[in-house]
């Protein structure tokens, strides 16, 4: 059992001090640009290359499920700004530009700003998580994440008191992303989770999959984690991160409130009110399984719930 | 050229590709990262396809003039069967394992499912009846007992309408198909309706009709 933190929680003496902290980033940042001058005295001035994933070490969370290949994690996406059938992302997203993305922090924290990918990762270890992953479609992956604990990041904003909820944005940008052409979705993709589910061990800031960087189709250069919530809650390419002090809007409950809800965590119990959740297709097998609740994190996430009537706040 | 010998089975061909697309991608090729998910798509969408294109022939004979159109009606028709079936046994098998009350439970639970459900029941006695023994049994009653095709067909759009997440483009593209083919037939009735009032009134004048 892992001891799951409160949404108070998050301003603990763990935190780096801050003079200390900026002046980390201070030599962080000097010697990224060295780092990135040599990489470019070596390209001769080609566009920087996706983030360095390759350090990464292997962590404690994994299954012995067998993983989804790679080809059919890299085939089969949700991803509307690319298109809304499952290959219009693999087909769509080859040319998507990632280079010098930006990450804007800000709301109810101490440290807000405008961070780069590359700095927002220095100084934390990628780990490789193989999770499980449900999409609220009733189909399912094995997935090896590279990706850092989405609390270690948060933290380093300094978020206060106020900081109830964290609400994430994609990139809004019809021309790298043409599927925001058409206005099938309320564009740009914005999503949120409670301060505990954020702050929750579990949950992972990813930016990578089977050993590389995040491949455009999955949500480059960095896109969340939830595995005990359906996929749509995982969102993908994120530019903004927000705390906030109440319950943030999400793309698909504006979209349909009564089928999709806030909190979405995977459910057999809880239909779909057009189709059931009590099974999954495994992509790659020919029959359905059981779904299990919370995606068979219960361990790690069913105490943020307690006392919650989980059909009501669905 | 609707006459030659030639077109008929030029026109099971074509029907036939989809599935020989299916068979040659399940044998040598690829379906994709979720096989089932294709092949039951895949069978949908050409049973609707099919299915828009047998409703197609009485309005092009009536536009047109030619009525060889019909002589292509009960063969698509019965194609529409063919596709909806494997839609439906492809589901009954992968999804449900061949269990028949997980199947019904579905069925009676998912109102999509009900109404898919119902499309293909109702095919069933079209499919059995299109046959020169039963037309022939069947007399009058047969053309009323075939008028369920425009029901099957709206049941058939909204099964489809009804299961998609975000992006109705093409659903409602072959819904505005559907209802341009059924208000076709709208017209018709009322040319009936027109035929029948001028034929009263020639009655009434006692004189011959100018219309056919």
């Amino acid at each position: 059992m892992i001891k799951i933190k409160k949404a108070s929680d998050c301003r603990e003496s763990d935190i780096t001090p801050e003079p200390v902290y900026k002046k980390r980033r201070e030599f962080m940042k000097t010697s990224s640009a060295i780092g990135t001058g040599l990489v470019l005295g070596g390209l001769q001035g080609n566009a920087l290359a996706a983030l360095d994933v390759s350090g990464f070490k292997k962590s404690g969370y994994t299954t012995d499920e067998e993983l989804t290949e790679f080809k059919d994690a890299t085939r089969y996406n949700n991803f509307y700004e690319f298109g809304t059938a499952k290959e219009d992302p693999a087909s769509n997203a080859g040319n998507f530009n990632t280079d010098d993305w930006r990450i804007s922090i800000s709301g109810e924290c101490d440290n807000p700003g405008v961070i780069s990918l590359e700095d927002l990762m220095q100084g934390h270890t990628i780990e490789e998580r193989v999770y499980r992953l449900r999409c609220v479609e009733a189909w399912s992956m094995v997935i090896p994440w590279l990706g850092v604990p989405l609390a270690s990041i948060l933290q380093q904003f300094k978020p206060n008191s106020r900081a109830k909820y964290v609400a994430f944005k994609t990139l809004l940008d019809p021309e790298r992303m043409p599927g925001q052409q058409r206005s099938v979705l309320d564009w740009p993709y914005i999503e949120g989770l409670r301060m505990d589910e954020a702050m929750n061990p579990l949950t992972l800031l990813a930016v990578g999959m089977y050993g590389k960087p995040m491949p455009n189709q999955n949500g480059a250069p960095v896109r969340l984690v939830v595995p005990w919530k359906y996929g749509f809650k995982s969102i993908k390419s994120i530019v903004s991160i927000e705390f906030t002090e109440t319950q943030p809007k999400t793309t698909w409950n504006i979209l349909s409130p009564g089928e999709y809800g806030f909190y979405s965590n995977v459910n057999p119990e809880v239909s779909h009110p057009r189709w059931s959740q009590a099974k999954e297709r495994r992509i790659g097998n020919f029959f359905r399984r059981d779904t299990v609740m919370f995606n068979g994190y219960a361990d790690e996430v069913a105490a943020m719930y307690t006392g919650m009537d989980l059909k009501k706040q669905f | 050229m609707l006459n030659h010998y030639a077109t008929k089975p030029l026109v099971f061909f074509l029907c036939l590709l989809p599935f020989i697309w299916i068979v040659w991608n399940a044998l040598y090729g690829d379906l994709g990262a979720n096989p089932v998910e294709t092949v039951t798509h895949q069978t949908g969408d050409w049973a609707l396809r099919i299915l828009l294109l047998t409703l197609l022939w009485t309005p092009l004979k009536n536009w047109t003039g030619i009525s060889q159109f019909i002589r292509l009606r009960r063969m698509t028709g019965l194609f529409v069967y063919f596709y909806a079936s494997a839609h439906f046994l492809i589901w009954f098998l992968a999804d449900h394992g061949l269990d028949l009350s997980s199947m019904l439970e579905d069925v009676i639970k998912r109102p999509y499912i009900t109404l898919g459900f119902s499309a293909f029941l109702l095919l069933t006695p079209l499919a059995v009846t299109s046959n020169r023994f039963m037309i022939r049994r069947l007399g009058r009653h047969w053309k009323t007992l075939h008028q369920l095709v425009y029901v099957i067909v709206l049941l058939a759009v909204i099964h489809y309408l009804w299961l998609v997440k975000a992006d109705y483009l093409e659903p409602i593209a072959y819904a505005l198909v559907a209802i341009i083919l059924l208000l076709s037939r709208l017209s018709a009735i009322k040319n009936i309706g027109q035929h029948s009032r001028s034929a009263f009134n020639s009655r009434l004048h006692s004189r011959v009709s100018p219309n056919q």
